[in-house]
């Protein structure tokens, strides 16, 4: 999109569900402020008791990897099966492994 | 007067300012200046609905007749409703839409804070659930009044006028009768001298913010609490009651 002075900038949204799990990125929308980003954010998308904590962040600010090196960032991990501890042998009894 | 029907008669006052607001901001589902702001009126909307749907069944439990909160809220007629004049005001545009949300819920609040200690257990309860929700109401009007009266020249201009405007009806928040005065004595209902002070405080502070003037003239409108109505709320009543009077008893 092109940039507009008449558009509101564009705000990530993360949501936290619970005490204890980590906040998730649930979408995007536009606000004049960051208070403002948040007030709206807790009316978009909290409405059917989503979440119990709010971030909101500029988009402008997020620095995103670049999908047509997707290939050179990626795909080498995909032959290193060793990174996974897969070669263990678990004792009988532990549990949730 | 006996304890049942002043209680029945105030609760429907405040069933009322409920629904008739709500149903004002309902009119804007969909048509919301932005996306967000659309879902945030109407969440508003269900809110005030939501409250209503307890005052009004209160309010039917106690009149002696058993009505439901539907009967009260579909198959009155226009001089039962005894919502105050301010809530049935038209939408008008955005400036007008928030400046009678705001007047509204600086009211409201310190209300409900007040009757959340009603002697009246089942009044004190409907209070605190709607309290959470009213805070966030007038949060929301507050910061609204503030962006636009501080905002620019024409933002300015046009919500000072939705002020000049609206301001007129915001004296019949204070509406006070032999039923007010009967609830007051048995403690069920409070003083309404500490709320219309905080009301003032906020409505101060606020104003000041948005860098607002008070309106110059003084006139007061009241009625609606007496059952005379601006001539909006015929319309409104016709919206809102079409679906029970065309098909009566439809229930989904």
């Amino acid at each position: 999109m092109t940039e507009n002075k008449k558009d509101w900038p564009l705000w990530e949204v993360f949501i936290r569900s619970k005490q204890g799990l980590n906040h998730k990125h649930v979408g995007s929308l536009r606000a004049a402020d960051s208070d403002m980003a948040v007030e709206n954010a807790r009316d978009v998308y909290t409405r059917r008791m989503e979440g119990i904590s709010i971030w909101v962040v500029p988009s402008n600010l997020i620095t995103a990897s670049d999908p047509s090196e997707e290939e050179s960032m990626f795909e080498p991990a995909a032959s290193k099966v060793y990174r996974h501890p897969t070669f263990y042998d678990v004792p009988d009894g532990i549990s949730h492994m | 007067m006996n304890r049942e029907q002043a209680l029945y008669n105030y609760v429907l006052r405040l069933g009322d300012d409920s629904l008739i607001l709500g149903q004002r901001l309902a009119e804007l589902c969909g048509h919301g200046p932005i996306l967000e702001e659309d879902i945030a009126l109407t969440n508003i909307s269900l809110d005030l609905i939501g409250q209503a749907t307890l005052f009004l069944e209160y309010a039917g439990s106690l009149g002696g007749e058993n009505k439901s909160n539907d009967d009260l809220a579909f198959l009155r007629l226009e001089k039962e409703y005894v919502n105050v004049l301010l809530v049935e005001q038209p939408n008008g545009h955005f400036g007008d839409t928030i400046m009678r949300q705001f007047l509204f819920d600086a009211f409201r609040k310190p209300l409900l804070e007040n009757l959340q200690n009603s002697s009246d257990e089942k009044l004190a309860s409907i209070a605190e659930k709607a309290l959470k929700e009213t805070k966030y109401h007038l949060k929301h009007s507050s910061e609204w009044v503030i962006r636009l009266g501080d905002g620019t020249e024409d933002s300015h201009s046009k919500i000072q006028e939705s002020l000049d405007t609206l301001y007129r009806y915001a004296h019949e928040l204070f509406f006070t009768d032999e039923i007010d005065a009967y609830l007051q004595e048995k403690n069920i209902i409070p003083e309404l001298i500490s709320v219309k002070s905080e009301w003032e405080n906020t409505v101060k502070e606020v104003l000041e913010m948005a860098t607002l003037s008070f309106p110059d003239n003084n006139w007061k409108f009241e009625g609606g609490r007496k059952g005379r109505h601006s001539e909006h709320m015929g319309y409104l009543l016709a919206d809102l009651q079409y679906m029970q009077r065309t098909y009566p008893n439809m229930e989904w």
